[in-house]
């Protein structure tokens, strides 16, 4: 038997499914599915009509053969002869090469310039305002198209070294700086068991054991200091652990110099840098810069100044203030920003196709686009890239992220 | 004369004495501001020196510059070896510069004019002080830069501009019964209006006709600007719609969103105008054959929506959660909430970041160049640099590049910066 009060049972109706809160969302969702079906089987279909009355087809098989042009920069062994996707890597390493070291340029340069926008000086305080302002806001395919520019039209060409009055000369005998890029001494080791990448194998190897070991020395001062309070001086053994097993690697191995020389019109011999990649990385550092200039001046502005003054009450000198309570704050601020600078950089990387570098954009979605008219194929690949390295960098932010975050109670 | 009179403390005030020479005035501040140390002297030295040299190197080549010469090589014969800049090459090609090379000489007055109503247009917008009737200017600008820049006859956005005022009239009045109807009876009486116009436009087709320019002879600085003002109108919707949608409780329009916004936002841009170029074509229906700069202005809107969305979350999540509880608590719907209670709070907060979207999409836009479209940068590289009479005058032309982009994209973000300001409404 049910109470009066009761409130009245209702069956579902109909009508629910638009005007019921509850079941709306329902509705939508569903309204929603079917759509982003529909528009996906409408474009898949089209995508099938055309490819069939162009005779077409998907298929990743070019990617295993030649693909019969040359790459001018790479890192590892490729002729005309290789695979596309021989080419693709190749293209791959060179834009981490390039993202690579024009994320450190630029933080190089971004900290010294926010440092100095914050300086009391007031010539160098407007003059890095002038430089942030100007990089900011002109795009940055205009700087990489001038800085090439002015690379090539500034720089001596490899024939005016020539000749006993030659027009232009080597720095220390050692660097050439060419309108056509720089050469620069490389190492080689002449030890027979050490030739080729087994030399750079072993100093990798004791790069990391150095890592390990100066930071070792470090914890160990750091459990001192909090025993006894008085910290040992630990410098030197951090320097000896850094460098004795590379000199005596180096002398083992019998390091040696492959110095370039002018033969006949160019230079042979040593590391040459092209100078598409030089411009690419410098017009990126500097662009990039002057953003992480202004990151890292809000950065240290979003400090207060109660902060330093408390420190300063406690009896620390200036720059233990600036390493212990001022610079641990600030990058809570900076690094999530740089990092998609960072980000950033990868990404406008791909302009160098506008400057002829042969990165991933240039070989997989330039040449061998153009060689075998797969451009379905070629850009999904290249967006594959691009999005695989964005999301892991997103991950690596994530991640950091969290380990800083304000513990809140 | 006594010696009671004799004191031996002074009875007058001495007159105030200048302050040390070092210690006022400009030396005063040339010792706190330049010289403050050896470090800072340092500094400020070499700061002086760079000055100097770069003073030292552009007047001259400034104060010789040649301006009326039709070539690079008669530049070079006016000059006859001293140090000066050709800018005879802006003043011969300003025309390629500012509207490509195949844009009608007889017809730059209608981008020209378009541009200058484009303040007008964009004032309201910017500036809240200014009276809001102002608004109805800003509504009609689209129309009239669209006849302006491609001609043909004033019907053709007439009936455009009709489609919009019969579906805002159908969502007036259907609303009262339930958004997502009038929404619905909207885009139906738009849609049924637009496609109906052509019957009436074809046969009226001289009716204060301009000459019709084809969009592929769109070129050089208007370029960018059609590109930039464009892409930022249609991507702010479509980023409030993406940006709603990210923030939804409904799993399955979330996950559209948020696959959407990532995906966008973790590719480069230039891997979409190669999308734009080359693979798009293949997703449309055989036959169907829409030129390049539209199929460009879908991929950067795209690009640009996605960025504007995570700008519009982020003023979202910094709103109070009060006010949402707020707008329940008063009994309003989703959509009323959001449109009355949400949205006004959240896209002023956010107006700064979208300002700075807009300028890094302006600067983006020279990117079309690399897919062989000629825009500022593509007129720079192509047809001028490539010709006999200009080849290897750089410093000039990208000089002018930088004058042209660098006033604009400094002038927004200042704007920027002076909005937020304005804005800054909380208690500090």
């Amino acid at each position: 038997m049910t109470a009066l009060t009761d409130p009245p049972k209702e069956g579902f109706r109909l009508s629910m499914l638009l005007n019921d809160t509850r079941y709306r969302s329902y509705t939508f969702q569903f309204i929603a599915l079917l759509a982003l079906i529909a528009a996906f089987s409408y474009l898949g279909y089209n995508l099938v009509q055309n490819l069939a009355a162009a005779g077409l087809n998907i298929s990743y098989k070019f990617l295993g053969e030649p693909a019969g042009y040359d790459i001018n920069q790479r890192l590892i062994e490729y002729t005309s002869q290789s695979s596309h996707w021989r080419a693709s890597i190749v293209g791959i390493l060179n834009t981490l090469l390039v993202a690579v070291t024009a994320c450190f340029l630029a933080t190089v340069i971004g900290v010294i310039v926010g440092v100095l926008r914050l300086s009391k000086n007031w010539l160098v305080n407007k003059l890095m305002s002038v430089y942030v302002e100007i990089f900011r806001n002109v795009p940055v395919l205009i700087w990489i198209l001038i800085i090439m520019a002015v690379f090539v039209a500034i720089l001596p060409q490899p024939r005016e070294f020539r000749g006993d009055n030659a027009e232009a000369s080597m720095l220390f005998d050692l660097f050439a700086f060419t309108g056509r890029g720089f050469y620069l001494p490389k190492p080689i080791f002449t030890a027979g068991w050490a030739a080729g990448s087994t030399g750079w194998l072993v100093i990798i190897g004791l790069l990391i054991a150095s890592f390990f070991g100066a930071r070792a020395v470090s914890k160990r001062a750091s459990a001192i200091q909090e025993a006894t309070g008085d910290r040992p001086v630990t410098w030197y053994t951090t320097l000896a652990i850094w460098f004795l097993p590379l000199i005596a690697a180096c002398i083992v191995m019998g390091l040696s110099w492959d110095i370039p020389a002018l033969k006949g019109f160019n230079f042979k011999g040593g590391i040459y840098a092209r100078n598409s990649f030089i411009a690419l990385t410098f017009a990126l550092s500097i662009y990039t810069a002057a953003f992480i200039a202004e990151n890292v001046r809000a950065g240290i502005l979003a400090i207060s100044k109660g902060q330093t003054e408390a420190a300063a009450s406690l009896g620390l000198r200036p720059n233990r203030i600036m390493s212990l309570v001022v610079l641990p704050q600030a990058l809570r601020v900076i690094i999530p920003p740089l990092i998609s600078q960072y980000l950033n950089i990868t990404k406008n990387s791909s302009l160098a196709i506008a400057v002829g570098y042969m990165d991933v954009t240039g070989t997989l979605g330039g040449i061998t686009l153009n060689q075998t008219g797969r451009a379905i194929e070629t850009v999904l690949l290249l967006m594959a890239f691009y999005l695989v390295i964005s999301l892991s960098i997103s991950a690596v932010m994530n991640v950091y992220n969290n380990s800083v975050k304000l513990k809140e109670r | 004369m006594s010696d009671n009179n004799l004191s031996f403390v002074r009875t007058e005030m001495l007159p105030e004495q200048a302050p040390p020479l070092t210690a006022s005035g400009p030396l005063k501040w040339l010792k706190e501001n330049l010289f403050d140390g050896v470090f800072n002297s340092i500094l400020t030295i070499v700061a002086l020196y760079f000055v100097w040299q770069i003073v030292t190197g552009a007047f001259p080549w400034f104060w010789n510059g040649v301006w009326t010469t039709s070539s690079l090589a008669e530049c070079r014969e006016v000059l006859n070896g001293a140090t000066g800049g050709c800018f005879s090459v802006l003043t011969e090609r300003w025309n390629q510069l500012m509207f490509g090379f195949k844009y009608p000489v007889t017809e730059y007055w209608r981008p020209t004019i378009a541009f200058l109503l484009l303040f007008v247009a964009a004032a309201p917008v910017l500036f809240f002080k200014l009276p809001r009737k102002l608004l109805i200017f800003t509504a009609v600008y689209p129309f009239i830069a669209f006849w302006l820049i491609w001609g043909g006859t004033i019907l053709v956005p007439i009936m455009i501009a009709v489609g919009f005022v019969a579906g805002y009239m159908v969502f007036t009045r259907l609303e009262a019964q339930s958004f997502a109807m009038g929404l619905g009876g909207a885009v139906i009486a738009a849609v049924l209006i637009w496609s109906l116009q052509g019957y009436l436009t074809r046969p009226l087709s001289g009716v204060l006709a301009l000459d019709p320019v084809p969009s592929r002879d769109m070129g050089g600085f208007m370029l960018n600007f059609i590109l930039g003002v464009v892409c930022v109108s249609l991507s702010l919707p479509l980023g409030i719609v993406l940006a709603l949608g990210r923030q939804s409780s409904m799993p399955i329009i979330k996950w559209i969103c948020v696959v959407f916004i990532e995906f966008i936002r973790g590719v480069p841009l230039i891997t979409l105008l190669f999308v734009a170029n080359v693979v798009l074509a293949y997703f449309l229906p055989p036959g169907t054959n829409f030129d390049l700069i539209l199929r460009v202005i879908i991929m950067i809107t795209m690009f640009s929506s996605a960025y504007i969305a995570e700008v519009i979350r982020g003023g979202l999540a910094a709103l109070p959660k009060g006010q949402y509880e707020a707008a329940d608590s008063l009994g309003l719907d989703y959509a009323q909430s959001m449109r009355l209670i949400i949205l006004p709070q959240a896209l002023k907060i956010s107006i700064p970041g979208i300002v700075n979207v807009a300028v890094g999409l302006f600067k983006d836009t020279t990117l079309v160049s690399v897919i062989s479209m000629f825009d500022l940068v593509g007129m720079i590289r192509g047809p001028i640099l490539a010709s006999t009479a200009w080849n290897g005058v750089y410093w000039e032309l990208w000089g002018a590049a930088i004058l042209l982009f660098f006033p604009i994209c400094y002038g927004i973000s200042q704007y920027s910066q002076w909005l937020e300001r304005q804005l800054a409404t909380g208690h500090r």
